[in-house]
């Protein structure tokens, strides 16, 4: 599972990486986590409100930071 | 029948927006628990501090996690679609509106700047919504009903829309479109499917919302409250007569000069804007000052210089103070309807 944090460096940002890496370990998945911040990679995937989430390039969450709970459900 | 509906409305605004029972209950506490009369400096200040701080972070609560909830329902991606394919006046007017009801952070002007125009949305339609994105939203509508009354809350949102239109149209009929930075416009426009978002989502998006915003307001709610309190009860009227009230035929100018440098949140003006009205300051004036405090912001104004040229900047922002100094002397010119 390739797993993508798309977001240039806010705090929410930082939370929604923190909330995936928690959700993959507690789920026990194999998964990278990639940090995307390079804002024409984010628009790319038509995303204009970040933090973001892509998880095997589909995107799942856009411009919210759902728990880590709640981020399971989408892994 | 009229007459049972027009009580409801009273009761709801007293109650509900103006709280009036949590003044009482504050008034209560200052007097009996601190033994301060409300008629003194000190104890109307306190009166003052306290009800407002609470009345503020009800408020707030309450019509961040409303207000939050409405907008799960229209993230900028789906405003994008709905706008690709009008054009005209009726895509500026639709722009705006959709401006009001799109969750916006300056964080997200770039892109959203750039998606619209990738998308082929004209200049002055993503500037109508950008205009008003700031400027009005439920939440403004809703609180300042509370400190102002409906009337004078409505006529803020309709001008408030009408400068996003207005103010879009101009940059349209101008055909800034070449000061748009060139990298803006070599960005692939890409639609994505707008995830539906089950109500525990909005619920949990709305209660984060709630919390995020407390963070960044917080402080500046108690420092606007405690300027409030200061121009409530220590500045003697006669200054602020002069300084900004009706005697002053500068005060629209001065207010809008004050509020466009400040970086504050329109919780965080209230109170001040709320102090200066009841001593006796234009309606025009404050609501200056509000619209330009809020409209403008200088973290979103650097974001914007990074995607549009210098000239159109300037353009944008001299429409913008303009309209707000306009609509200042127009309400203090016509307070009579709503005061």
């Amino acid at each position: 599972m390739i797993i993508k944090v798309l977001g240039s460096g806010c705090s929410n940002c930082k939370k929604l990486e923190e909330n995936t890496r928690k959700a993959v370990e507690e789920l026990g998945i194999e998964a990278t986590i990639e940090k995307v911040t390079d804002f024409k990679k984010i628009m790319a995937y038509g995303v204009m409100k970040t933090p973001a989430l892509v998880v095997d390039e589909k995107v799942q969450i856009m411009g919210r930071v759902p728990s880590a709970d709640e981020i399971k459900k989408y892994l | 029948m009229m007459n049972v509906i027009s009580q409801i409305f009273t009761w709801i605004n007293n109650e509900i927006l103006k709280m009036t029972w949590l003044s009482d209950l504050i008034q209560g506490l200052v007097e009996n628990v601190f033994g301060l009369s409300l008629k003194e400096r000190l104890g109307g200040s306190v009166h003052f501090f306290i009800y407002d701080t609470i009345k503020i972070f009800i408020l707030l609560s309450v019509l961040i996690f409303l207000i939050s909830y409405i907008q799960s329902y229209f993230p900028p991606e789906r405003t994008k679609k709905i706008l690709g394919n009008i054009k005209g006046i009726k895509g500026n007017i639709l722009g705006a509106l959709l401006g009001t009801i799109t969750p916006f952070c300056s964080c997200s002007s770039i892109p959203i700047f750039i998606g619209f125009n990738a998308a082929g949305l004209p200049l002055g339609i993503t500037f109508s919504f950008l205009i008003s994105s700031p400027l009005v939203d439920l939440a403004s509508l809703l609180i300042l009903m509370s400190f102002f009354g409906a009337k004078i809350a409505i006529a803020y949102v309709v001008v408030g829309l009408i400068l996003a239109v207005v103010g879009g149209t101009i940059i349209d009929k101008l055909g800034l479109e070449k000061y748009v930075e060139g990298y803006v416009k070599e960005i692939e426009n890409v639609d994505v499917e707008v995830i539906e978002l089950t109500r525990k989502d909005r619920i949990s998006y709305s209660k984060q919302q709630v919390k995020d915003v407390f963070h960044k307001v917080w402080l500046y709610v108690l420092i606007g409250v405690g300027i409030g309190a200061a121009i409530h009860n220590w500045i003697p009227q006669s200054i602020i007569e002069t300084v900004v009230g009706n005697n002053n035929p500068f005060a629209v100018l001065l207010a809008t000069a004050v509020g466009i440098p400040m970086y504050a949140d329109i919780f965080g003006t209230l109170p001040i804007a709320e102090a200066l009205f009841q001593k006796g300051v234009g309606i025009g004036t404050v609501l200056s000052f509000m619209m330009a405090v809020t409209a403008l912001s200088l973290p979103s104004i650097i974001m914007l210089s990074k995607v549009v040229k210098p000239k159109l900047l300037t353009i944008f922002v001299a429409i913008v103070v303009t309209g707000i100094v306009i609509i200042g002397y127009l309400f203090n010119a016509f307070s009579f309807m709503f005061v």
